[in-house]
């Protein structure tokens, strides 16, 4: 093989874990300050224009701090667990592409670092090894409190990881590939999140989970748990695993940008314009920056809003409710795409698959509510 | 209560934090640079008054230490002289200590004062490096004279100021 070809994926792949290393700090940043503002407060503004530099002298405290071993965990996985959270959260991002190609020295470079032709499947099994760090972060602290925090997780993650894979089911019957890249391009004409909301919902739904955000954020659950699983965790190990959660998060908003909200693509109504980055190249990383930037706020949003879902009914939530629906939004997608090249009507597709989704949606707030109200006695 | 008002509860929560992120102004004050103005009765760091003939209201009867709750006053009373006159009436506090790590700001020594020398201020930037910063003493309590030839203390004729504590009205604030 050609050199300049390993030469190419060690930089790109360089380039994207500072891409991530860099969001991570500034989604920090982003989440004081935008909660913040909800809360009516300001948020960091002193340290460099518009406390801008915050996130370095963040970095700079965790570093410096004392970093404490407690006298009886079991050393070796402590010390690994921190690392097995970062990496997969790391590596997550080498199947995403970013945009579509430029040429660099006489050389075509594509915007991904990996075109894996099963692609979905590789971040389904990725985003599955994270919860292993958070589960040994707990086991290897000795430690109740973590104990719990790190087993209420992974029972959240595995719970949840269901309606993610039916997630991940839609947007591959809707694209007709598990490449992430086609699976963007099927994309060029509609999103996907316009002709299956609810799965586009679902989705972030669940994504919440997946990170252990409010309100799903039961792992580290502070007036329960104390800090959860990284309770005894200090300094730069603490540290791997804070950057983890954000890294996760960012990876994961990119992900649903991808496979709901068109990737790196334009929005649908401006293809063949000007502003169509099959036009301009540098479009598309731009596209997807504000995409995730977007996703992002709604995570904050909803962090700044809602209370923590209580734990039975976060399992609850997901057993019952979302895995059913996502259940029926796949059946439902399914048989869509089937009529649509059957019956040779398009329609089928576009109007069929969100207006029965939705009253499957519907369906399933109403059931919510009757079962609320069962159990509160008509007091509702 | 209608079978979707759950959902549309929760997306009422959420235009709420959205119309603060967007329009709600912020309550903060930007401190060092951006002070906020204290209330009128605002229980700051003490201060030692004078009249306005630059005399101190202080007399040292050590009322005020008598009343602390922290004991966090210490005071010590000393004679005046015509030749050396610092506060009207037969004598004057010659040390005056207040712990400022011991004071709990609650006021007592101002309600226990007969002359109303001691106040508590508006100051409320205290901050010490060590314990012995803490300790103000009698120069840094007291208030500055009013003009520089009123300084204290100073040479009076005999018989002017026999009285030690004043004719006073009732206390307004």
């Amino acid at each position: 093989m050609d050199w300049t070809v390993w030469v190419e994926w060690i930089v790109k792949g360089f380039v994207l874990c500072l891409i991530l290393l860099t969001g991570f700090a500034y989604l920090t940043l982003y989440e004081r300050r935008a909660l913040a503002r909800m809360q009516v407060r300001v948020g960091p503004n002193r340290a460099g224009p518009q406390g801008l530099l915050q996130p370095v002298a963040d970095a700079v405290k965790l570093i410096f701090k004392e970093e404490l071993t407690p006298g009886k965990v079991y050393k070796v996985v402590f010390i690994l667990a921190p690392v097995l959270t970062v990496v997969p959260s790391l590596v997550l991002a080498a199947v995403i592409p970013l945009g579509t190609k430029f040429n660099l020295f006489g050389r075509e470079i594509l915007l991904y670092v990996a075109d894996l032709n099963v692609g979905i499947l590789y971040l389904a099994s990725i985003a599955s090894i994270a919860v292993y760090g958070i589960v040994l972060a707990g086991w290897s602290s000795n430690n109740k409190y973590a104990m719990l925090g790190g087993i209420r997780s992974s029972a959240q993650m595995v719970s949840y990881e269901l309606s993610l894979g039916l997630c991940f089911a839609i947007a591959i019957i809707m694209g007709n590939s598990m490449n992430l890249n086609e699976i963007v391009n099927a994309q060029g004409g509609m999103w996907f999140a316009v002709i299956q909301p609810v799965g586009a919902l679902i989705f972030l739904i669940v994504t919440l989970a997946e990170v252990n955000r409010a309100p799903f954020d039961m792992p580290e659950a502070e007036q329960e748990l104390t800090a959860g699983y990284h309770a005894e965790y200090s300094g730069m190990k603490f540290a791997l695993f804070f950057m983890a959660e954000y890294q996760k998060m960012i990876v994961i908003c990119m992900i649903a940008a991808t496979l709901f909200f068109g990737g790196y693509r334009e929005f649908w109504f401006l293809k063949d314009t000007i502003f169509s980055v099959d036009r301009y190249w540098f479009l598309g990383p731009a596209y997807m920056f504000l995409k995730v930037v977007v996703l992002l706020f709604f995570m904050i949003w909803v962090r700044a809003t809602w209370p923590r879902i209580r734990y039975d009914r976060l399992m609850t939530f997901g057993w019952k409710v979302l895995l059913p629906l996502s259940l029926a939004t796949v059946f439902i997608t399914a048989t869509g795409v089937l009529l649509a090249q059957e019956l040779n009507n398009i329609n089928y597709y576009i109007y069929g698959v969100p207006a029965l989704s939705i009253i499957c949606a519907l369906a399933a707030v109403m059931m919510i509510y009757r079962d609320l109200r069962r159990k509160s006695n008509g007091r509702i | 209560m209608g079978v979707f008002d759950p959902v549309i509860e929760l997306g009422r929560g959420l235009m709420e934090t959205l119309r603060s992120f967007w329009f709600e102004p912020t309550v903060t004050y930007q401190y060092p640079e951006q002070k906020r103005e204290v209330r009128p009765r605002y229980r700051g760091r003490h201060v030692l008054k004078r009249y306005e003939n630059g005399l101190e209201k202080c007399i040292g009867c050590s009322l005020c230490a008598a009343a602390c709750p922290a004991d966090a006053i210490f005071v010590e009373a000393s004679e005046n002289t015509d030749e050396k006159r610092f506060s009207p009436g037969q004598r004057f506090a010659s040390t005056y200590e207040i712990n400022l790590l011991r004071c709990i700001y609650c006021g007592f020594c101002e309600d226990a004062c007969p002359t109303e020398a001691i106040v508590l201020g508006d100051n409320y930037e205290l901050s010490f490096t060590d314990r012995r910063q803490a300790i103000y003493t009698k120069d840094l309590l007291l208030e500055p004279v009013p003009s520089a030839d009123m300084l204290t203390p100073r040479k009076m004729d005999p018989g002017a100021f026999t009285r030690s504590v004043p004719e006073m009205k009732d206390p307004i604030d």
